[in-house]
């Protein structure tokens, strides 16, 4: 037998220093970080990374920046637990271990031709962000452009400037409501759900991209079909409990389903069953 | 362990001095050799010096919740029925470093791999066993993601298997189709026979390196007689199978996700976690980070896992799998049914030990019969 190189152990992280560290909310923060190859890093929205923090464990988070920029890869994470709390202590200069990216992809592709609509919910919105940049870099292969929002209060709006700033454009159709208003806040108050029923797209010729906690997905799914956009045309992201990213940990399992492989993104007419299902 | 199962050679027979003469080979050859031994209360696979070791004249007694050693009245060493915990200890830690680094100027740096241990030799691998090793080979061996760890401490152990020639009350690799009888996966196939100086072995080797390894001992051709022995063994074991399984329930058991046996049973579970513990095919893992005092070096382990616990689908806002009855429903239904979607194989080789383990004595063979007989009469 002759000797090949060992081969890859999926579990072993590469070193990137963070480039920048942006607070966005309170407890929420994006890291721009640069790759370790010359090559850059490649992925497909809708993917994650495992992120690494030196001794004090490995989170999954989905990366949230430009799918077309192989320069950096940014990833914007809330701060709710032991890792996610050291990670935002780090700064620009730092360095963090990264296995990935994992996982499916938004079909961005299969959208083509038709209208795109983006729902997302709270910090939904961040493995969206690479999908959307995806439509407009690519705008002419789309129909409407369709982005609808949804954060518990005015201060919980993620990338505000940015949201502001495609709101501000013709060719791409913003919509933000917030649960509770607060302060000076003079748009729409309401779940995110309320937003689908309004409309502004062509059913029939219409993918949708839906990112938020659970249950949100499940009404604004439906919300969707009353609409008359088909099952098959819905897609969502799913998070669950993750150690390996890889399918080797078994924690994130959802019935037949690995999350980490076989997800975060499924069709939703796969998946719509299990929706249904309490505790799975 | 051997991938294909080649033409088995003509077999050989030889006695206890032959199989001691087998594991000093493979000591020489550098093997650590793994072997049933008595160590508190229980037949465990741990490192043999040589065939004294070997439980002589030691059976068990297997029952709901209940695990007993007895004297057999023979001199039979491979007469118990499974090991309490299966090949999985050796060949997929309880824990693993995955990897150590330390702090460095520029942020930290991945030391290299530990040296490699040194390969395994296996004595006594049950067929249900090497079932196990199989659905495991599968799990850790995904065409993107594998486990290069797993895969090079099977590739290069060298299974010695022993076909079972008496069922437990607990046994049901019959109805699994993962036994009694060894038919891969081997590279050497051992049958015990009573002789009326201690046991015979019938040797038949399953690979070219298992053949090499026999042909060093002194061994006599079998003879017709004995070779019907081994087989009347082994078909007799199949029919006292003290459990059977119906398997074209179990397998649909995911179309069942609201049955109200889940509730019954969760009645009666502790989620211990004993089952996954003891099945030698659960292969969950958490992990633990760990650090020196000053926190310049850290380590990454990885450890077994259960799904049994409150904290195995915890995400932010809490677990998703809250109570017993979904933690149960879970376990059971990945073991028997979405595992084919995974893996193309029911995850339970019928070993029986999760029924010996439970503290309550649950089983996964009368929980599927009670959903079984609660479908018959409706489509």
């Amino acid at each position: 037998m002759t000797m090949t190189a060992s081969p890859k152990d999926p579990m072993l992280p590469r070193q990137f220093r963070i480039d920048k560290v942006r607070r966005e909310l309170s407890d929420t923060f994006t890291m721009e970080l640069t790759p370790d190859a010359k090559a850059g890093f490649v992925f497909k929205p809708g993917q994650f990374n495992m992120l690494y923090v030196f001794g004090v464990g490995e989170v999954p988070i989905s990366i949230s920046g430009d799918p077309g920029d192989r320069t950096k890869v940014v990833h914007t994470t809330r701060a709710v637990g032991a890792v996610t709390r050291a990670m935002d202590a780090l700064k620009s200069g730092d360095t963090v271990g990264v296995r990935g990216p994992f996982g499916t992809a938004w079909p961005v592709e299969a959208a083509y031709g038709q209208d795109i609509v983006f729902v997302a919910g709270g910090v939904g919105l961040a493995p969206l962000r690479p999908a959307i940049y995806h439509a407009m870099a690519n705008r002419e292969r789309f129909g409407k452009v369709v982005v609808l929002y949804g954060a518990r209060t005015p201060e919980d709006i993620l990338f505000r400037a940015e949201v502001e700033k495609w709101r501000g454009r013709f060719d791409m159709d913003v919509l933000v409501t917030v649960d509770r208003a607060t302060g000076k806040w003079g748009g729409n108050v309401g779940v995110v759900t309320n937003l689908v029923g309004r409309g502004g797209f062509d059913p029939l010729h219409t993918t949708a991209f839906v990112c938020g906690p659970e249950v949100m997905m499940r009404f604004v799914a439906a919300a969707l079909e009353k609409k008359g956009v088909d099952r098959s045309s819905i897609w969502v992201s799913m998070e669950r409990n993750m150690k390996c990213g890889c399918g080797l940990c078994g924690h994130c399992q959802w019935g037949p389903h690995f999350v980490c492989k076989d997800g975060p993104v499924f069709r939703y007419d796969r998946v719509a069953d299990m929706f249904q299902v309490r505790e799975l | 362990m051997p991938g294909v199962d080649t033409p088995a050679s003509a077999a050989t027979v030889f006695d206890l001095d032959g199989l001691a003469a087998l594991v000093t080979a493979l000591k020489s050859k550098g093997y650590r050799v793994i072997g049933p031994r008595v160590a508190d209360d229980a037949v465990v696979y741990d490192d043999i010096d040589d065939v004294r070791d070997l439980p002589a004249g030691i059976g068990d007694e297997q029952a709901g919740g209940r695990y007993r050693l007895r004297k057999r009245g023979d001199s039979a060493v491979f007469g118990y029925t499974v090991s309490p915990q299966g090949w999985k200890r050796h060949l997929f830690p309880p824990r693993q470093k995955l990897f150590a680094a330390r702090r460095s100027a520029t942020g930290f740096e991945v030391l290299p791999p530990d040296p490699a241990p040194p390969p395994f030799a296996f004595i006594g691998v049950r067929a249900c066993e090497l079932a196990a090793m199989a659905v495991q080979a599968k799990v850790f061996g995904d065409k993107d993601y594998a486990d290069p760890g797993y895969q090079g401490r099977l590739k290069d152990a060298f299974v010695v298997a022993v076909e079972c020639g008496e069922a437990g009350d607990l046994c049901f690799c019959a109805s699994m189709g993962t036994g009694p009888a060894v038919k891969a996966g081997y590279d050497v196939k051992l049958v015990e026979l009573a002789g009326k100086d201690g046991p015979r072995f019938i040797a038949t080797a399953g690979t070219a390196r298992g053949e090499k390894m026999l042909g060093k001992l002194k061994a006599a051709k079998a003879a017709d007689g004995d070779l019907k022995a081994a087989a009347d063994r082994v078909a007799k074991a199949a029919k006292k199978m003290g459990r059977k399984m119906e398997t074209a329930t179990s397998a649909r058991l995911k179309e069942f996700s609201e049955h109200p046996r889940w509730d019954q049973v969760a009645a009666r579970c502790m989620t211990c976690g004993n089952c996954t513990m003891v099945c030698p095919t659960c292969f969950c893992t958490t992990v633990e980070d760990v650090t020196d005092l000053k926190g310049d070096n850290a380590e990454r382990w990885r450890m077994w896992d259960s799904c049994f616990s409150v904290e195995f689908s915890y995400i932010h806002g809490g677990p998703i799998r809250s109570e017993a009855r979904s933690r149960y429903r879970q376990w059971i239904t990945h073991k028997l049914s979405t595992w084919f979607d995974q893996f193309g194989t029911a995850g339970c080789v019928g070993c029986g030990r999760c029924i010996a383990w439970c503290p309550v004595g649950i089983d996964i063979t009368e929980e599927v019969a009670a959903i079984h007989e609660s479908l018959k009469g409706r489509k």
